[in-house]
């Protein structure tokens, strides 16, 4: 689908400040999402990933700041102008989403049968043409139940480009899959990203695999953006936090204990 | 005591909001019915699963009804030796208050506990939330077809409940304990009025199948996305659709008969 504007930046997310009840989740985050790149956020587990998705999704509404993507402000524009815009994205979500009563094959149909009337061969075609793209245009009669979490994942995938997004928004993709399946969906962004045309960003913590992959890196925690940069980049660091997550270290400027009167004393304190 | 009175103002509260996005939400179905002018598929497929396999446990309880009907009816009016009006006092029991009201307790327990648990388990699988990032308005397409068909299948569920009542007092009156056949039919046929009894009947079906179908949906799409919070949800429905039922059936009751 054609884009509205030509901007380097697909999404730019300016002072975003989000709360919870009276947990605030983010608290002035600034992110810059290169349009035609894999973009990766990463982040420990409760960080608010998933919420940030929802927030470039124009599902949730931020406290202040403001999300822009494709030029348009997800928060100030009408609800049709927003449904508009999200034929053009698409969210992965982590479980796959896909409709339980429906098959492969009109679960990745759904969203061309929503939006488009084209007929049913043509309809037909496109539909194989996307299970094609994700290996799994045998499975076409299958229903959800039948599939693995890995052949699940890359079903929400085909839907996901069924409309040909400009952007793919992927929510822990590599959760609880085997080293295979890991290995497939990584090739399978890369590969669509590419051939696509696609702007990607994936949500994970899943250090390894987005090195390997992405070609720049947000890092967050605590609500702000800790570091940001090619993987390279990353990897050498000036922040010792940016650098204890990248390689995964037990210990750091996140503790591994939580905060505790001196060893010592509480020991001596029961005698 | 202030431990009381805060519990009492904390749950007050929240009934209240609860009921405010009920109202809320209502009024976003009714303004998302139209859109299902252009699909009338959504709503048929909802009639299926909604009426039609509810139809099942309505002829059954309905004929179980009706037979008991009869055969009290019959217990009590043979005393009098009026048992020759048994086809008016089964069919305006029928009618006027068993039809609408059983049908809509079992409505709740068949249909709208399904509809709840369907509905609570799509938003908590991300189904809902999947949908809306799809561009598709979950409401337009899930709830909205659901809202409706429980409206329009609640009064011909109810219809078929009295109808087969009738014909279950007609074999245990008729058919075991002798009464006349021609007494039964025209007692019945003179002593039901088309407005005064069957119509008011349909009212309050429709009423009822307005009520049962919205609380359905609502707890689905106002359920905790969790195992527990469906479960929960599932058991309101039935629980509130019943309170609800009972509670309006009182006051239509005395609003459409209170004057004879």
């Amino acid at each position: 689908m054609s884009n509205n504007n030509n901007d380097e930046l697909i999404v730019k997310i300016r002072g975003l400040r989000f709360a919870h009840g009276a947990r605030v989740i983010f608290d002035g985050v600034d992110i810059d999402i290169p349009r035609g790149k894999i973009t990766s956020i990463m982040g420990p587990s409760g960080t608010g990933k998933t919420t940030l998705l929802k927030l470039i999704g124009g599902q949730l509404q931020p406290t202040a700041g403001s999300v822009v993507v494709d030029g348009e402000d997800v928060n100030k524009i009408s609800r049709d102008a927003l449904f508009r815009l999200r034929k053009r994205m698409s969210l992965l979500f982590q479980t796959g989403a896909l409709f339980t009563d429906l098959t492969v094959f009109e679960n990745v149909a759904f969203p061309l049968r929503e939006h488009t009337r084209l007929p049913e061969s043509i309809l037909r075609d496109l539909v194989l043409m996307k299970l094609q793209a994700v290996g799994l245009r045998g499975a076409r009669d299958l229903l959800p139940a039948e599939l693995s979490g890995g052949m699940a994942r890359r079903v929400a995938l085909a839907r996901a480009i069924a409309l040909d997004p400009m952007m793919i928004m992927y929510d822990e993709p590599f959760t609880g899959q085997d080293p295979i399946t890991v290995g497939v969906i990584m090739q399978l962004i890369r590969m669509l990203n590419d051939t696509l045309g696609l702007t990607s960003i994936i949500v994970s913590h899943d250090v390894h695999e987005l090195t390997m992959i992405c070609d720049h890196m947000y890092m967050i925690s605590g609500g702000k953006v800790m570091g940001h940069g090619t993987p390279d980049e990353m990897a050498h660091s000036e922040s010792g936090w940016v650098r204890q997550f990248m390689a995964g270290l037990p210990d750091g400027p996140v503790p591994f204990h939580y905060p505790a009167p001196d060893y010592a004393d509480d020991l001596l304190a029961g005698a | 005591m202030m431990d009381w009175l805060q519990r009492l103002g904390s749950t007050s509260l929240s009934v209240f909001e609860r009921l405010g996005r009920g109202n809320l939400f209502l009024l976003r179905i009714l303004a998302a019915l139209p859109s299902l002018v252009a699909r009338p598929g959504l709503v048929i497929a909802q009639l299926y699963s909604v009426g039609v396999l509810s139809m099942m446990l309505i002829v059954i309880s309905g004929l179980n009804v009706g037979m008991v009907l009869g055969l009290q009816g019959y217990n009590t009016l043979v005393d009098f030796g009026s048992e020759e009006s048994l086809g008016q006092l089964v069919a305006l029991s029928l009618v006027r208050e068993l039809g609408p009201v059983v049908a809509a307790l079992l409505f709740a327990g068949r249909a709208g506990s399904a509809l709840t648990a369907e509905i609570g388990l799509m938003k908590a699988t991300e189904q809902l939330s999947g949908m809306e990032m799809m561009a598709v308005d979950p409401l337009k397409r899930v709830i909205a077809p659901r809202f409706i068909a429980g409206i329009i299948s609640m009064p011909l569920l109810a219809a078929m409940f009295s109808a087969v009542g009738v014909l279950g007092g007609f074999f245990v009156g008729v058919g075991l304990l002798g009464v006349d056949s021609g007494a039964f039919w025209s007692q019945m046929q003179s002593k039901v009025d088309l407005y005064d009894d069957i119509l008011n009947g349909v009212i309050k079906s429709i009423v009822f199948g307005f009520v049962a179908a919205w609380i359905a949906v609502f707890e689905g799409y106002d359920a905790a996305p969790s195992t527990e919070g469906v479960s929960r949800a599932t058991t309101r429905t039935v629980v509130h659709t019943a309170f609800a039922v009972l509670g309006l059936d009182f006051i239509l009751t005395a609003l459409m008969f209170g004057d004879e």
